[in-house]
């Protein structure tokens, strides 16, 4: 697992999302690398503007999906023809129409768990986890666009990153240290 | 993504109230930070005291068996399977509200998918209850579960309804969490980062998950909402079915027909959204969010209550038809006996309830008119329950041997586990009130300049106008007006 280290988080704070999503388009026009965004709901656009991948969770959940089909499936016509099979009157022992609810179920059962359970892996959500907090309100109303600074960081570039935020809208900038992970191979297919 | 949030300009506003992101979260944070109120201490304790009666009808029921109840040779299923299908159809509301409408593009979900929801769970942890408890021995309930034993191995009987029922219903309660709950994360840890209590900043701590809002975070959130939105949408259609499908397959007259999973489902969802809005009604009056859950969500329920309700009225009608028209002399009979039985008060409550009741919901002031549908949204719940009732037990009196002919009288142990049930649904639903935002407050923020009143009048234009003179007042308005788009 990767260790976490610590780093130094120049932020500002907006007040509405369209405002947020020009200040990340211009940031990015200026040549600036984006730490993060954080905001309160889901702002539409915003993984584009950062120029974030597309998430593969999708494929992920069909693949989960096609083994739940593959073992109910499976397991089923082995029970009924293999393991144990028994005689009703003579009808056909592998009976695929009758196997199609839970087929169906276990399809739909295995999908979301396991989407969900890589959702929480990929995002780190877990009972117990403590992020660092930036600001407790971009939970509630504030948007934020962070940048991060380390030593080679040069005052010029700092004062360039502060300029676009004053420029753009934010309402509020600070600066903060936080504990973060880098990401392994599997959050960044994901 | 903006194919979620693509709302007309004609629809009515869902948030009232002219508020703004701050607004929201003060507004539906309150109730959860607050402490309970005189009302809810009341509701509670009557809660748990139902629940208690249902706890000690349960112990009786387990430890003398299944004869506290009233059930003979002839009528099999009676009160418990009526409240397991009653109870399961009440499940339905939540997740259809939540995944249906979701694909649907229906903004006005939001105000009420969360709490829909969480009843959704709870109402099929009631449900799950029955087919248990009329196993009689309890204690070997896991043999419904496919597991290498030392029988054979036995395996379960993969062609049985009854055995498709306990992979739907599992499934179903499993999904439906897992659907509530990673929407409920964000929330909660919005409610985190307001609360000031040691232990309850610790406790929403351990409960958000450690939730950021970052702009990954959202997108992946939003592609596992869509995709367990598509999963849940056949799931839900698929559980009713297969309820339908333990008496469809079955050969007792009256239950033995086609119509049975789309009339099911309709069913479930006509009495799964009378149980929202009776629940609602009293919630949003309680919890003040008059301005969340607006005339416009109770009129939108009304509509899929007077469509529903429609279709299960036009399966009643097509089930006396089609006993006639089949020529079946005992087919006939079982819906003869159904109208003017033993059990005709039965079946005329049923019809009255469910057919009659909801066609008042064609006209528009009735809809928009809160104390008309609560009282109607109650006659619902009845008239389903009554349905249910008249399905299975005026069905099973009147079997092939006229001298097994009997009549049911439920005992005071299978009322009161009903009684429990409903204690137990209500004890669940005042804590969820108490510990988590009743409406979801990320999702209602989302549809805030679709959907609320200050925006829905304005053109986008007039939006863009806004946010223009906003930037101007920061100072910077060139840097605003004329960003560089690098979308290439």
């Amino acid at each position: 697992m990767n260790s976490k280290h610590s780093k130094r988080i120049l932020y500002g704070l907006y007040e509405d999302e369209e405002i947020l999503l020009k200040a990340v388009k211009n940031a990015r026009a200026e040549g600036l690398k984006i730490w993060n965004c954080l905001t309160p709901f889901p702002v539409h656009g915003l993984d584009q503007a950062l120029g974030l991948k597309d998430t593969r969770l999708h494929t992920a959940g069909f693949v989960f999906g096609a083994t739940g089909t593959i073992t109910a499936l499976t397991f089923m016509s082995w029970v009924n023809t293999v393991s144990y099979p028994i005689n009703f009157g003579g009808k056909p022992n592998l009976s695929l129409p009758a196997f199609i609810p839970v087929t169906f179920e276990l399809t739909v059962l295995f999908a979301s768990v396991g989407m969900v359970l890589l959702y929480l892996f990929i995002n780190r959500l877990a009972p117990g986890t403590e992020p660092d907090i930036l600001d407790p309100r971009t939970t509630s109303h504030l948007f934020l666009m962070g940048f991060e600074i380390d030593d080679s960081t040069s005052q010029s570039q700092i004062n360039d990153v502060r300029r676009v935020l004053q420029e753009t809208g934010a309402v509020e900038i600070a600066e903060k240290n936080i504990e973060e992970e880098e990401d392994g191979a599997i959050r960044q297919i994901f | 993504m903006s194919l979620l949030r693509y709302e007309s300009q004609v629809r009515p506003a869902l948030v009232e109230g002219d508020k703004d992101y701050h607004q929201i979260t003060e507004d539906i944070c309150r109730p959860v930070e607050a402490r309970p109120s005189k009302t809810w201490w009341i509701c509670f304790i009557i809660s748990v005291l139902f629940l208690a009666f249902g706890i000690l009808s349960v112990t009786m029921e387990v430890i003398y068996g299944t004869g506290q109840w009233n059930l003979n040779k002839t009528i099999g299923w009676g009160w418990d399977i009526t409240n397991f299908v009653w109870w399961v159809g009440i499940g339905h509301a939540g997740t259809l509200i939540s995944a249906i409408l979701l694909l649907f593009r229906q903004g006005w979900r939001t105000g009420v998918n969360r709490a829909a929801e969480a009843m959704t769970i709870f109402a099929v942890m009631c449900a799950g209850q029955f087919p248990i408890w009329h196993m009689g021995r309890v204690w070997n309930a896991f043999f419904v579960l496919p597991y290498p034993n030392t029988r054979g191995p036995l395996w379960v009987n993969f062609n049985s309804p009854l055995l498709w029922d306990v992979f739907a219903i599992s499934t179903y309660f499993t999904v439906s969490l897992l659907f509530w709950y990673v929407g409920l994360i964000p929330d909660l840890a919005t409610v985190r980062d307001r609360v000031t209590g040691k232990w309850q900043k610790k406790l929403y701590g351990i409960f958000s998950f450690g939730w950021r809002g970052s702009a990954k975070e959202w997108q992946r959130f939003e592609s596992l909402s869509l995709i367990l939105a598509g999963l849940a949408a056949p799931l839900v259609l698929s559980v009713h079915t297969i309820v339908s499908f333990d008496f469809a397959t079955s050969v007792i007259p009256g239950w033995h027909t086609t119509i049975f999973p789309p009339y099911f489902v309709a069913g479930a969802i006509f009495s799964g959204f009378a149980m929202v809005l009776t629940l609602m009604l009293v919630a949003r009056k309680l919890l003040k969010l008059e301005d969340y859950i607006t005339i416009a969500h109770i009129e939108s329920m009304n509509k899929v209550i007077v469509l529903t309700g429609s279709i299960v009225g036009v399966a009643y009608i097509t089930e006396l038809f089609m006993s006639w028209y089949s020529g079946s002399p005992y087919e006939g009979y079982a819906f003869r006996n159904r109208v003017s039985g033993p059990y005709w008060w039965a079946y005329w409550t049923m019809m009255t309830c469910n057919v009659i009741s909801p066609q008042f919901f064609w006209v528009q002031s009735l809809r928009r008119n809160v104390i008309f549908t609560f009282i109607l949204s109650i006659f619902i719940n009845i008239g389903m329950w009554f349905e249910r009732f008249v399905i299975i037990v005026i069905s099973l009196h009147r079997d092939m041997l006229p001298s097994a002919w009997s009549y049911y009288v439920p005992t005071w142990v299978e009322v009161t586990i009903f009684i429990g049930t409903l204690g137990f649904f209500m004890t669940c639903f005042l804590l969820f009130v108490k510990v988590a935002p009743v409406v979801a407050v990320a999702e209602v923020k989302s549809i805030l300049k679709t959907s609320g009143d200050q925006y829905i009048t304005k053109s986008s234009e007039q939006v863009e106008a806004e946010i223009n003179q906003l930037a101007q007042s920061t100072g910077h308005y060139e840097s605003l007006i004329k960003p560089q788009y690098d979308d290439e």
